[in-house]
């Protein structure tokens, strides 16, 4: 009951604000009379939203196609390569302060790289995708890699255990919970980088992705289609954020939080 | 079946850290085949570092440890036989109870049905059946030393090495374990050494103490109360702690009188 109550006061609340902002949105663009052009209206950004339902959908799919296989590209080599850096010192030593400085680099200005590399088309948006994704799961594997509990560790090495053994039977179930944290941040920029390789990557056609529509949409002086395609390409984010926080949940909420819980109250 | 105990024998054995730090000083002492030796000193002394010498977690600067078999020869050391339990339980906690017990099993190989069986049998001597779905994060601390205990009986060890399992729980919990303890000892038979800063537990549960300061050995003595008179509130018994206690006492140099 408590917790139903809980679960009701916590969606309450977002959609509670999102809906006086709109209303305030749409107060003031009526009152102060600024062209459509420059901020539309939310209703009309709804009418053009069901309008142009097809192509939206549409471009939706490809953007959340595009962001899906790019976040899992880069969650299978983040963590496989960052627990290849966490269990090799030397890699350690000398690739993990790499990972860090790298993820400043703000990737996405590899973009047009990628088009050079992979044409214009589907793989530059999702090699655009895993560029920026990856550096987060990677630097969350290898966090949650090095700080294993150290007793857990001398327990493996007691029985025998050989390094691939300890691997999957303690360092990766052990740093589940630090590398949820980096994919839920992954998936989050993975949309970004799709949208960015789309902005670049210029394919376009009838099943145009999302950042071609706003691309297209912004030279045709459109601004509510733009404004529509960014409230669904908010959408794609979203879904995948809450995806990875589902499945996230499903791993590791019997064990670690749930645990921690238990154990607070037991003191 | 007659098993064939080792004798664990350390021989002359020191360790200096780096930075010259002498943790241990020509230590020798043998703990009978299947006999329990109880390990005492102030903290510091060098009790867990003799400990991890002899499971072969760490190595002494100069003098061995040796397993010693029955006819006078070297005993095998391997994982199976020998079984550590330190004072923390290192569960893993995203494993219920049967499968925390099981794990030595499963790294030796042992087939899924036959370990989960080998482990539920520990579990039920052990009275924690009731628990053995539970994980690690839902189980009292002393509970999670008990499953600690039972994991080292799984893999009929002929070695137990105990590093101060009860020093993080309460006294009334202490006394549950230390009967644990006895009957882990019981069950395997094991040559046990126990490190404990208890002067009570070390007379209720060993046959021989070695009292340790400053990483040498004081004093070696052979616990003379017979089983029966190990009754906590017993003359005899109190006498005896007493009398280690007086040991442990100057050796850490403290006045007693
Ligand atoms: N890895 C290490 N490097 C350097 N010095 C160490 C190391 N491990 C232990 N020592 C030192 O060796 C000495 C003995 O340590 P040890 O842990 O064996 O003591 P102990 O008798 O088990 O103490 P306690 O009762 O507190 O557990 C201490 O002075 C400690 O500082
Ligand atoms: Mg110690």
């Amino acid at each position: 009951m408590m917790r139903v109550m809980k679960s009701i006061r916590m969606i309450a609340a977002p959609v509670i604000a999102v809906t006086f902002i709109l209303v305030a949105w749409q107060i003031a663009v009526m009152m102060s009379g600024v062209s459509a052009f420059l901020v539309p209206s939310p209703l009309a950004i709804g009418q053009t939203m069901w309008a142009s339902s097809d192509r939206l959908i549409g471009g939706a799919i490809q953007t959340a196609m595009a962001s899906t296989i790019g976040f899992v590209i880069a969650a299978v080599i983040g963590i496989l390569v960052g627990s290849m850096i966490a269990a090799v010192p030397f890699l350690r030593r000398s690739l993990y302060p790499l990972a860090t400085i790298l993820q400043m680099v703000p990737l996405v200005a590899v973009a047009p790289l990628l088009v050079i590399w992979l044409g214009f088309g589907l793989p530059t948006a999702i090699a655009a995708a895993t560029v920026v994704a990856v550096f987060p799961v990677l630097a969350a594997t290898i966090d949650g890699q090095v700080s294993v509990d150290p007793g857990l560790r001398e327990f493996f090495l007691l029985h025998g255990a050989s390094a691939w053994t300890r691997w999957r039977k303690l360092d990766l179930p052990a740093s589940i919970p630090a590398i949820v944290t980096g994919l839920r941040i992954a998936a989050g920029l993975a949309v970004i980088g799709a949208i960015v390789g789309e902005f670049v990557s210029g394919y376009g056609g009838p099943n145009a992705p999302l950042g071609i529509v706003i691309m297209t949409a912004m030279r045709e002086a459109r601004t509510d289609l733009v404004f529509a395609a960014i409230a669904l390409s908010a959408v794609v984010g979203f879904a995948l954020f809450g995806a990875v926080s589902c499945l996230g949940w499903l791993l590791v909420s019997r064990w670690h939080a749930s645990g921690v819980n238990s154990l607070e109250q037991s003191k | 079946m007659i098993r064939k105990l080792p004798t664990l024998d350390f021989q002359s054995v020191s360790r200096i850290f780096s930075g010259g730090v002498y943790a241990l000083k020509e230590v020798s002492f043998s703990i009978p085949a299947g006999g329990l030796t109880a390990v005492i000193g102030p903290s510091g002394c060098g009790k867990t570092t003799l400990l991890r010498i002899a499971a072969g977690l760490e190595r002494a600067t100069t003098g061995s440890v040796k397993l010693i078999g029955p006819d006078g020869g070297a005993y095998e050391r391997a994982s199976e036989n020998l079984s550590v339990c330190f004072q923390d339980a290192r569960l893993l906690p995203w494993r219920n109870v049967t499968d925390n017990v099981a794990l030595p099993l499963e790294l030796a190989g042992v087939s899924r049905n036959e370990r989960i069986a080998r482990a539920n049998q520990v579990i039920a001597a052990a009275g924690l059946s009731s628990a053995q779905a539970r994980l690690p994060a839902q189980l009292s601390g002393g509970m999670r030393m008990r499953v600690a205990l039972a994991r080292t009986l799984v893999t009929s060890p002929d070695v137990l090495l105990l590093d101060e399992p009860c020093s993080a729980v309460d006294e009334f919990t202490r006394m549950q374990l230390d009967e644990e303890i006895f009957r882990v000892w019981q069950v395997s038979g094991a040559t046990t050494m126990l490190i404990t800063h208890s002067v009570s537990e070390a007379v209720w549960l060993a046959d021989q103490i070695v009292v340790m300061n400053m990483g040498s050995i004081h004093e070696i003595r052979k616990v003379a109360l017979p089983r029966n008179a190990r009754n906590r509130t017993s003359a005899a018994f109190l006498l005896e702690v007493e009398t280690v206690m007086r040991s442990l006492a100057c050796a850490a140099g403290v006045v007693v009188e």
